[in-house]
């Protein structure tokens, strides 16, 4: 199968690959909050225990 | 199964266990989705009235389900919450909700994005759409009505009542395609009878399903992680562990 025909997702191309590149960005965006989420907090417990 | 239960109850514990489940469902969730996403856009056969754009299906109907899945699984936790007084329970509800919003907002956008081309318009008001922009609206509540609150156990018994209130509407998404008339199509997969669709159109969307349950049980771990980490602020542990 040829790239330029499957890039063009035959005529669907702007739908098709903004769906999945939305996704895949949202799927981004979600891990590096959740990332930060936990991160955030091990700060925040670590800098409480060195207070004490 | 009661010492079973209250041992993975206890903080510490599931603080540990989760720390130790999330990389396997980081990186199986990862494999999944780029496998997932090569069989449906690649090997998957294009359908001879969508043409290409039936592809959407791969990514919108794995997060609509998500985006109710989700929903269930958090109001389950904040029910088991409030009976039976489980703070982590509550602390699980809570990592739940921005989660299953994200989906629920994914499950919307890639929606349009295929209601474009297919219907010839990007929204309409009708019953399958709207209920799941409440599910949307009531997500959001959640998270609004938590961040209200200073105190995080009056937060974890109100935002209960919301969660447990709201799941009311999960049947609704779920029906509406049959309790009136829609534009939306009526469910081709989960029927009791054969499913409408050709089983090599199948495989890929149960491969994704799987991979976004893999990916919200990574998500909910590091989350769950967090809240742990924050709820138990005073605990000896945490400071062993820290």
């Amino acid at each position: 199968m040829d790239l330029q025909e499957f890039l063009r997702m035959g005529g669907y191309a702007g739908y098709v690959w903004s769906a999945y590149g939305l996704t895949l960005v949202v799927l981004l965006l979600n891990w590096r909050a959740a990332r930060r989420h936990e991160a955030q907090e091990q700060l925040n417990a670590r800098r409480r225990s060195t207070a004490e | 199964m009661w010492l079973w239960i209250h041992k993975f109850g206890s903080p510490p514990h599931a603080y540990r266990l989760l720390g130790k489940l999330a990389p396997w469902f980081g990186w199986s969730s990862l494999a999944l989705i780029a496998i997932a996403s090569y069989w449906g856009l690649v090997l998957a056969p294009r359908d001879y009235q969508q043409g290409d754009a039936f592809r959407i299906l791969y990514v919108h109907a794995p997060s609509a389900w998500m985006s109710m899945f989700i929903y269930v699984a958090m109001a389950v936790a904040a029910g088991i919450g409030m009976i039976w007084r489980i703070k982590l329970a509550h602390a699980a509800a809570a990592a739940c909700a921005p989660i299953g919003a994200s989906f629920t907002f994914l499950a919307l956008a890639t929606g349009s994005i295929w209601g474009k081309p297919m219907w010839g318009t990007w929204w309409v008001w009708d019953a399958r759409l709207t209920s799941e922009l409440i599910l949307l609206f009531l997500y959001l509540g959640y998270m609004a009505l938590r961040s209200s609150f200073d105190d995080p156990q009056r937060a974890d018994r109100a935002s209960a009542v919301l969660a447990l209130v709201g799941v009311i509407n999960v049947p609704i998404i779920h029906y509406s395609v049959e309790w009136w008339t829609t534009l939306h199509q009526p469910a081709s997969v989960t029927k009791l009878d054969k499913p409408s669709i050709a089983i090599e159109m199948l495989y890929p969307l149960f491969l994704m399903i799987i991979a976004f349950q893999l990916y919200f049980g990574w998500a909910i771990s590091r989350r769950l992680r967090g809240e742990i980490l924050r709820r138990e602020r005073n605990a000896k542990w945490l400071q062993e562990a820290a």
